[in-house]
């Protein structure tokens, strides 16, 4: 636990010494600002159209249906799928590039705590870009009563979506000494996953259902409905173990190559 | 401290590294000398446990590398061709962050790099980035980065490259006065080095040990005796036999031959100018002698007589310098080392 520490230490700082975690940051943070502007200024001329016409005893506005969870489900996932091979893109690139894959490859550490490592420190500034995402958030919960638990839910499944995303990514980044080759093949595979549950529309059975499930977006609309359902948790997790697996098989292959 | 056995290592087809094997005795500074692709960073990548061999084993300090490689990797400390440095951290930062890796106890990482910044003369950069240092200093960072959890076993490839001579000499003084409480191997492929150095000399060419002993057994061994070359018109196999038959001749190899004349290297004792009686014993003969010079011999000359000769050449007739009497220095297995070489024998001759 302690070698993981370490390697995650040193990965979170060295997003920190390069331009990438403010990139990424800044990036994020004048995004998400925007959308989360452009889904409030919806939602208060609704409400006030809504005022106007008096109410006609329809049900409160829901801001976790109109604000939330749209930002969530509908924009910021596609945000991550461009940020996240920038997150994992130099984890294994980098080292390999600049030959300290040979320090960490010869010290006294395993190969899956090596890994562990990097996926933390990626996780970590994963992290930080949720917790920025969710300020903006919580300016709700000061001028509006949104309900928390859809919140929280929205929270973990995103948390898992991009969890997901950095595993998958982790492991093409040990591909290739260049980052720019990996992050592209990690936006390639991230957009094809992404789209994949467009097969339902024109073709049904079994087939397409199974290649539907492995679609990453479909796993997110209970997330976002405010719904914790444990098949897709256990989708989400089971992709990180695989992506970690992936990982280990790969550098494994690494090793037998000067 | 070190035990290699049969090291085998295969790249696909191409064979980096074939049935290498010696032994480092504790303390000892061993050599590790070879052009340029001969397998020697293979073989230290392979000892350090970066890459796995393909076949044969490697013992560090009683540990097999490859069955428990973190109780093998914990007891060496590796300075790769290039310093693995992370260009972005300030000097301390990195060794704090290979100190906790390479599991020294948090307590000490303090201690230790300021110890490792002084033993390195580098406690005036320690709070600088890697990346805004000279090749010399990162040079420098990467040998304090290999001793900081003062490892049994040092294993430096070329820890002298692309350095300035004042750091050159440097960083053998450095590398020298880590010996005795550690175990040293470097590679290198300037000759000079290894005799400023090393204790013992492993020659390794092809991916094959060529020659193992110490710096001074193994220019002994090649210079251990004068070369004189001669040319003369006469016929091959008479002159050859009539200046065998010299007194104080060792032995004659023919060099050259074109327009009716042959060149002839003509080997003697150490310390014999030969050269008056080989030439009576052209003319005496009635052929026509058209020169006659004495041959030294460089470090340099003795390094690519090691390392580029031909494989596949015997000891037959007039034997060619490279495996005259060689048989001390044969590489045999893991026997090579318990068998010094004698002194003033000729040049060894590969293993098989």
């Amino acid at each position: 636990m302690r070698n993981i520490l370490a390697v995650a230490g040193k990965e979170l700082r060295t997003y920190f010494h390069s331009p990438i975690a403010y990139l990424v940051m800044t990036v994020w943070a004048g995004l998400c600002g925007f959308f989360f502007y452009s889904f409030m200024a919806t939602y208060v001329m609704q409400s006030f159209r809504m005022a106007a016409m008096g109410g006609m005893g329809a049900p409160p506005m829901s801001m976790n249906e109109i604000i939330i969870r749209p930002m969530f489900e509908g924009i910021l996932t596609v945000v991550l799928l461009l940020l996240i091979p920038l997150i994992t893109m130099r984890l294994y690139a980098e080292e390999r590039k600049t030959g300290t894959i040979e320090l960490l490859l010869t010290s006294p550490l395993t190969d899956l705590e090596i890994i562990l490592g990097k996926y933390l420190g990626a996780l970590a500034l994963f992290a930080i870009l949720l917790a920025m995402v969710f300020l903006y958030v919580s300016l709700l919960f000061v001028y509006g009563n949104p309900s928390f638990r859809p919140v929280l839910a929205n929270a973990l499944g995103f948390f898992l979506f991009g969890g997901a995303l950095l595993a998958l990514g982790m492991w093409i980044s040990t591909f290739t000494r260049n980052q720019i080759v990996a992050a592209s093949l990690a936006f390639a595979l991230f957009l094809l996953l992404y789209v994949l549950d467009w097969v339902t529309a024109y073709s049904t059975g079994r087939v397409s259902e199974v290649i539907a499930y492995m679609s990453l977006t479909k796993h997110f609309e209970s997330f976002s409905k405010g719904v914790v359902d444990l098949s897709d948790l256990v989708y989400y997790l089971s992709v990180i173990v695989l992506g970690i697996f992936l990982t280990s098989r790969s550098v494994e292959a690494l090793k037998g190559r000067p | 401290m070190i035990e290699v056995q049969n090291l085998t290592k295969r790249y696909g087809p191409t064979l980096a590294v074939s049935e290498v094997s010696f032994d480092v005795q504790k303390g000892e500074i061993l050599g590790f000398l070879g052009p340029n692709g001969a397998g020697k960073t293979t073989t230290m990548r392979v000892i350090t446990g970066y890459l796995p061999p393909t076949g044969g084993k490697v013992r560090v300090a009683g540990f097999d590398i490859v069955e428990e490689p973190l109780e093998a990797k914990k007891r060496i400390g590796y300075l790769p061709e290039s310093p693995p440095v992370y260009t972005d951290m300030r000097v301390e930062e990195y060794l704090a962050f290979v100190a906790r890796i390479k599991g020294v106890p948090r307590r000490e990482i303090k201690s230790r790099i300021g110890e490792v910044c002084e033993k390195c003369a580098i406690t005036d950069v320690a709070r600088r980035q890697i990346g805004k240092l000279s090749k010399g200093y990162r040079q420098r960072v990467g040998l304090a980065q290999a001793i900081i959890h003062n490892p049994d076993v040092l294993i430096l490839d070329e820890p002298t490259a692309g350095l300035d001579p004042k750091q050159i000499i440097e960083t053998r003084e450095l590398i020298k006065g880590l010996a005795g409480q550690h175990t040293v191997v470097l590679s290198t492929h300037i000759l000079p080095e290894v005799s400023k150095t090393c204790q013992r000399v492993v020659v390794i060419n092809a991916g094959r040990v060529v020659a193992v002993g110490t710096p001074d057994e193994l220019t002994h061994r090649l210079q251990g005796y004068e070369t004189v070359l001669i040319t003369a018109q006469a016929p091959a196999a008479e002159m050859i036999d009539k200046l065998q038959r010299v007194d104080g001749v060792n032995w004659v190899e023919p060099r050259d031959s074109k327009d009716g004349s042959i060149t002839l290297e003509v080997q003697s004792e150490k310390g014999r100018d030969l050269r008056p009686e080989l030439a009576r014993a052209v003319v005496e003969s009635q052929w026509k002698l058209l020169e006659l010079k004495t041959s030294g011999m460089s470090l340099e000359d003795i390094f690519l007589k090691l390392t580029t000769k031909d494989l596949s050449e015997g000891a037959q007739g007039s034997a060619p310098p490279e495996t005259a009497s060689g048989s001390d220095t044969k590489v045999e297995g893991e026997k090579a080392e318990e068998k010094p070489p004698s002194g003033d024998d000729g040049s060894p001759e590969s293993g098989s």
